[in-house]
Order: structure tokens, then sequence, then C-alpha cells
């Protein structure tokens, strides 16, 4: 019965996704403010039948309803609670609920915060957001129904996948989802005002604090995958260049565009059709994950199970998003752009070229994605590109963008005078390039040129990120303080230079060895003697494990003992590596047991990572710098100015 | 005015790749593209024994099955008593790639169950399995004696299949061989 109220829920949720897709966009066509109107309600009783969907469906989970087939292929009856909350994200039509749930929620977000907006505008925004709602909602009622019935139901279910069952990974969705389904509220506001012919700089204003708030969310999703990838993997590693992981990293480098872009039309008004056309890419390319992810097109470690129809709906749904934005694009654009002039050395300059390098580095990861598949299908044979690839690509746009952005920071808008900028700078930049050549060689006993330079370029975003708080702690009594605008840039730009350092320091100094250990052996990686005590057996709730105590000493004082254990959940009979980390906030030491060699030794992989935590460090501060930018005043003051105004002038009307 | 027509064309050529590659993409309606052509190259340590390696030259010489398995997928614990009967019905020298799992677990599951395989790589990344163009666990390539790639069968093979797909083909392969 539950399953079935699900069912209706999402079908009624559909009708209202279909009023809110078109009336709404009529009304505005047709300045009919009744219809118009009709955005606003339809868009919150969408919301209540898409979450009740979602309550029913997470009730089946909690109740252990194996006649759901889904719940059946996700679920058992020893899964700790807490997984089979998780669980009902876990696969492909659960995780596409909550994906149309987090839409819905924007939507309605959207519809609460935005009576500041011309009337005509929000309906067509709220009108495109329903349209988007209905694809995906079709989606799911057509092709991957969650509330299937399995019939006879089964007695127990088939467990959710063991690599799941961590709490990294029960929120890595949730977020990255929130993320990626912000950027279709960027991507409303772009179509809004194509079909209205009009943007101005106050329409990049609306635009900003949505477009920064998906940005941080996709910042955290992407930041938590790489770290549970990290832990959960076994690998070591923190990056794959997976084309799931690239296909979430595309749109966070267009959105990081986007942001920059925003910047420069809402300050001066330039870049419109370009910014336009960023906020179009950046939600297609959420599209285009969703579509390589579920289509099973290429081969992955994350993809979902593979089905044709579902990969041809997305495809078909993709074309039309797509085509449809930017067929719109190609008639309306052209009108919209200004031709205001910038002087080569100003900060529009530095933002445009910020753009590009942007831009570069997302369609390398793109062609790097889909090259195998473009070479296969031009019968070129199997290839596969890998991370080397990657790492080198994507350096050549990334070198230059980490060095020009310590430059870019404190260039004025328009025309930037030479002889104060070459002051601002002189101090940072030797004492980034000295420190950055010193450093290394002082902590870690050598350098070479690549260290150098991203040891220098990370010192050098660090000092030229810090040097605008400074100055605005620094400041007289009375002058004007440092704006949350710009105190968030200045903060999203530190993360940015820790995670460089991180990056840096960790490929540089990382040490990685695997060794056949037995219990009372040991062995020297990194300076850390790392020596097995025993290898016992643990019994968890759903899994049983082999857990090795391993205790690490340096010169002869104990560190640390670390657990690594090799678990083995009951019903998929799948091995999971947990390793063994102990962490300090300049160094993990990392162990994690790799398989059983015979006559009780085990390989084991040790690994010394100095300052890795810094990857992650520093993409959570990027995120805590949208916050703080998302929380300026002037967004919200004009917000409840004009409502005001409004309020004002409808009591005297 | 082409500038702002640009993205579009891109997106259309893009989107032309994307539904081509989706129907290639369908597993059970197109073969191998590899059907026909030299086997890829590969170099895998063997699974019992890490120093030890299994390439692309010990498959020649007689046409050989590679069955591409793991642990973790049911559909391989299905095919595996077949695969133990083709080992003694001693038909045809029957090779592994033990593909994105653990030394640990394979180990056991050939000590439990029964080695079926001469040799079993280890493709413990899956990176072979991507060269070979494998979209899931089982499946299990003909190969001719000189090397080229005679059928790709996926999911589970069975003695029906083997009956209609491959034994037609061992003989034909076989006697180009001689």
């Amino acid at each position: 019965m539950i399953p079935e109220i699900g069912q209706f829920a999402l079908i009624l949720a559909l009708s209202l996704a279909i009023c809110q897709g078109v009336l709404p966009l009529l009304g505005a066509y047709r300045n009919d403010t009744a219809m118009m109107r009709v955005a606003n309600t339809a868009a919150l009783g969408q919301f209540f039948f898409v979450a009740v969907a979602f309550a029913c469906l997470t009730w089946a989970f909690l109740s252990n309803d194996f006649s759901v087939l889904y719940v059946a292929n996700h679920s058992q009856l020893s899964l700790p609670t807490m997984y089979k909350v998780s669980a009902v994200w876990s696969a492909h039509e659960g995780s596409l609920l909550m994906w149309i749930l987090i839409l819905c929620a924007w939507t309605v977000a959207v519809s609460r915060f935005s009576s500041e907006l011309p009337a005509t505008f929000s309906a067509r925004v709220l009108g495109v957001l329903g349209l988007l709602s209905v694809g995906f909602l079709l989606f799911a009622i057509l092709t991957s129904n969650p509330f299937d019935r399995l019939s006879p139901p089964a007695s127990d279910g088939a467990d959710l996948n063991p690599l799941l069952q961590d709490p990294g990974l029960a929120i890595h969705p949730p977020l990255l989802y929130i993320g990626y389904v912000g950027f279709s509220v960027a991507f409303a506001f772009a179509i809004a005002a194509m079909l209205s012919g009009n943007l101005d700089q106050k329409w990049a204003r609306w635009t900003r604090p949505w477009t920064t708030l998906a940005w941080l969310f996709l910042t955290l999703g992407i930041m938590l995958g790489s770290w549970w990838a990290y832990y959960e993997l076994g690998w070591g590693g923190w990056w794959f260049w997976d084309p799931v992981e690239n296909a979430s990293f595309m749109p966070w480098l267009i959105g990081t565009a986007l942001i920059h872009s925003l910047a420069v039309t809402e300050k001066r008004g330039l870049f419109k059709s370009w910014t336009l056309l960023l906020a179009i890419t950046a939600f297609s390319l959420s599209l285009l994950g969703t579509f390589l992810v579920r289509s099973g097109i290429i081969v992955s470690v994350h993809a979902f199970a593979t089905d044709p129809t579902r990969g041809f709906f997305i495809l078909a749904f993709l074309a039309t998003v797509v085509i449809g934005a930017l067929v719109l694009y190609a008639w309306r654009a052209p009108a919209l752009d200004s031709d205001v002039g910038f002087s080569p050395l100003s900060r529009e300059t530095f933002l445009l070229l910020n753009n590009v390098l942007l831009v570069v580095a997302a369609t390398l990861v793109l062609m790097g994605t889909l090259a195998p598949l473009v070479i296969e299908l031009m019968n070129g044979g199997k290839i596969s590109i890998g991370p080397p690839w990657f790492e080198v690509a994507f350096m050549v746009p990334m070198i230059p963008l980490v060095l020009l952005l310590g430059l870019g920071m404190h260039t004025a808008w328009r025309k930037q005078d030479k002889r104060s900028w070459y002051t601002v700078f002189r101090i940072p930049a030797i004492a980034a390039i000295l420190l950055g050549i010193v450093l290394p060689l002082m902590f870690y006993g050598r350098t070479g040129l690549l260290l150098a330079v991203g040891f220098s370029a990370a010192l050098w975003i660090i000092a030229t990120s810090l040097i605008q708080p400074i100055r605005s702690l620094r400041r007289k009594d009375g002058s004007a303080g440092i704006t949350r605008s710009a105190l968030g840039m200045s903060v999203a730009h530190l993360g940015m230079g820790l995670f460089v350092l991180g990056v840096t320091v960790t490929s540089a100094f990382n040490v990685e060895s695997d060794r056949a250990l037995k219990p009372g052996e040991s062995t020297d990686v990194g300076g850390y003697d790392f020596a097995m005590l025993e290898l016992r057996n643990v019994e968890g709730p759903n899994y049983s494990a082999i857990e090795g105590v391993i205790e690490i000493r340096k010169d002869g004082e104990l560190v640390a003992t670390v657990r690594p254990q090799k678990r083995q959940y009951l019903v998929q009979k799948n091995w999971m590596t947990e390793a063994g980390i102990h962490a300090t906030w300049n160094k993990d030491l990392f162990v994690a047991l790799g398989d059983q060699l015979g006559n009780g030794a085990w390989s084991v992989r040790v690994q010394y990572k100095p300052m890795i935590r810094f990857i992650w460090f520093g993409a959570i501060i990027m995120a805590l710098g949208g916050l703080i930018a998302v929380s300026d005043r002037r967004y919200r003051l004009k917000a409840s100015k004009t409502s005001r105004a409004s309020s004002a002038a409808a009591e005297s009307a | 005015m082409s500038r702002y027509v640009l993205p579009l064309v891109a997106v259309v050529v893009l989107v032309v790749f994307l539904v081509v590659g989706l129907k290639r993409g369908d597993p059970k309606a197109l073969p191998s593209p590899f059907i026909g052509k030299p086997a890829p190259e590969f170099e895998l340590p063997t699974l019992k024994d890490p120093s030890a390696t299994i390439a692309s030259e010990d498959l020649q010489g007689k046409p050989a099955l590679v069955n591409v398995w793991a642990t973790w997928c049911v559909g391989c614990r299905a095919e595996h008593p077949f695969l133990l009967e083709l080992a003694a019905e001693n038909s045809i020298p029957v090779y592994g790639i033990n593909w994105r799992d653990t030394r640990a677990e394979a180990l056991r599951w050939i000590e439990q169950l029964g080695d079926p395989y001469i040799a079993s790589g280890f493709d413990g990344s899956g990176r072979v399995g991507i060269d070979w163009g494998v979209y899931g666990a089982p499946e299990t390539f003909l190969v001719s004696a000189d090397g080229v790639v005679l059928h790709k069968h996926l999911g589970p093979l069975n003695r029906q299949a083997w009956e209609r797909d491959f034994a037609p083909l061992i003989t034909t392969g076989g006697g180009a061989a001689q």
C-alpha cells in the first residue's frame, strides 16, 4: 500500500510539474498575472508530493519491505538503520528520486527568496525549472520506477553494496546532487533572461548567490568523494580521473568560471553572452554527467547498472534541453552583448584569462573522458586514457591559472595603474619564490623544478589572498572594512592555495611501499618503522574481518597504533579494505591490508603521505569562502529594500 | 553571428556521437568490435603466483577460451560448474582474467569451487578489462590459434550457448590453424 501511495504521489507531482512548466511561461508571454502566480503554488505542491514519494521509499527500506524490487536489491535485514536510510539513494532509481526532490527544494527556495524579482522574470525562472522537473519525473516514472513490485516478495534482500556502507558515502551523493542540481537555477535564470531579452547587472546580482551556493555544495561533494576513495578503496590515491569523477569535476570547473564571469557581468555589465553560455554549459555538463553514469556508455568503477532505454531517455532529454537552450542562445545572445571597453591591465582581463583557462581545463577533461569512446567509434580500437595523460594535460592550463590568480585579485576594474600594481606584488612574489625553494629543502631535504613551481605557486596564492584581509584588520577606525564578498573571495583563494600546497607536497614526497609482513615482522617506510604485532579476527554487525595491529615508531618512539581491516560482508561475500590511517595535520601514515600470501604473511601497503590533509582542508576552505560570499549584505539588503518598496507601492495603490 | 551558433554545432556533433555510442553500448545487440581482429595484447601477473606472468603469447598455438571473471559476480558463480566441465572434457584450454577483484578472495574461490583455468591473470585494476572491451563479468572470448578473437559471449556461459556459438567455430578455427 505505502509504495503505491509513493507511486501516486510521483504522478501527482508530474501533473503539477506540467502546470508549473507551462502556465507561468505562457502567463509571462501573455502578461497574465493569474497564470504566472500558478508557479509558486505548483512548485510548493510538487515539492510536497515528491517528498511524500521519497518518504514512502524510505519507509519501505526501514520496514524491510522486500516486495519492492528496489528495496530487495539494495537492502537486507541486518543492515544498520543508518545505511537503510542511505540505501534509498544508493542506486539509480532512488538517487534519481533524490535528484528530483533536490530540484524541487531548489525551486521552492527560488520561489521563496525571489520576491524582489519582477513577476514575469520569476515566472519564467520557475517555469523553466518546472520543465526540467517534468523531464526528470517522466524519466523516473517511465524508465526507473523505484516502487516496482517484486512478486513473490524476497525473504531477505541482496544487501547494500558494502563499498557504500560508509558514513562518507552516505552524505556524498546528496551534497553532490545539491551542487549538480543547483546549477539548474543558474540555467533557469539564463533562459529567463534570454526569453525576456533583457540582461542587466541586476540579473547578475540575482544569479550570483544561487550559483555560488550550488558551487560550494559541489565543492564539498567532490571533496567528500575524494576523501572516501582515499580511505575506503585502499589504494591511498585521492583522485583517479575516473569518468564519473570527471563528470562531477567538469561542472565544477565551468561553475567556477561562471562565478568569475558573473562578477564581471555584475560589476561592469560585460561578458554577458559569455556568462549565459557558461550558465548553460554548467548545467548541461551536470546532465552529461548523469548520462555518463547511468547509461553505461563508458566503463567506470562507479557506473550504475546499464540499461540502454535509460541511456536513450537521458540522451533525448539532454539533447532537448541543451539544444533548445543553445538555439535560444544563438537567437537572443547577439542582442544582449554590450560594447564597453577595458584596458589590457585591468581585472576584466584577468577574469577573462581565468575563464579561458578554466574552460580549456574542462575541455581537456571532457576530451579525456570521451576520447576512448570517440576513438572506438572511429574504428581506432579501444584505448584507455589514464591518469598520466590527465595529470600532464591538466597542468597546462592550471599553472598559469594559479599564477594569474594572485595578480588578478589585486588589479582594479577598468584600468590599473602600473606602478602601484608592482608595489603590491614585490614582497609576496619574492617571498613565495624564495620560500618555495627553501622550505621543501628544509623540511623534506630536496627540491626540484616542478616541486619548486608548485610550492611557490601555492605560497604565492596564499600570500596574495591574505593581503586584503590583513589590510582590513589593520585599517584605521572609520575606514570601510572588507566586504563579505571580497572576504569570501580571499578565503576561497586561500583554500585554493592550501589545496595546491597539499597536492604538490603529497605528489612529490609521498612514499609508497608494498611489503609482505608476518606478525612479528616490520618494515621501514619514509623514516617510520611499521611493525605488525598480530593479526586477529573481528566481528562487526554485518561483516567479519581480519584486523592487523600495526605499531608505528619513529626512532624507537611509539607514534601510533593503527588497525587496518579486511572485511568480508556476510551477504554479498565481497571483501572490503578498511585502511588504518594515522593522521596529523602535516602527514598521513596509511596502512592497508592487501592479500593473504600464504604461510601467515599478508601483503601490506604502507604509505607515507605528507600534507595530504591540505587537499581536503583546502577544498573545505574554498567552500567556506563561497559561504562567506553568499552571506554578503548586498544580496539581502536589496531584497528587503525592494520588497518593502513594493509592499509600500501596493499599499499606496 | 557565427560565434553564437558555434556551441550549438559542437553540441549537435557531440549528441550524434553519443547516440552512436549508445547504440554500440547495447552489449546484447552488437558483437564486440574485436571479432575477427587480433586479441588485444596483455601481460598480467598470474593469480596464484604474482611473480609469474601470463601474456598473449601463452594463448597461441591452439584455440583458447579467455574467461573474464570475478568473485563478486553472481553470473560467474552460475557458469563456474560448466567451465569445470569444459576443463574436464579437455576440449579447449581455458584461461581466466580475474577482473577487478582481490587476490585473496579469488584464491579462496578457486580453492572452494575448483579451478577450471590453466592459468588466470590477475587484473585487479581492470586495465586489461578495458583493453578487451569488457562491459561486465562474466564475459568469455574465443581466441583462435593465431590469436584472433572469433567470438565473444556475454553473461554466464552454458552448454547450449557453447554448442551453438563456440563449438562450430572451434572446428573451423582449428582447421585454419593446421
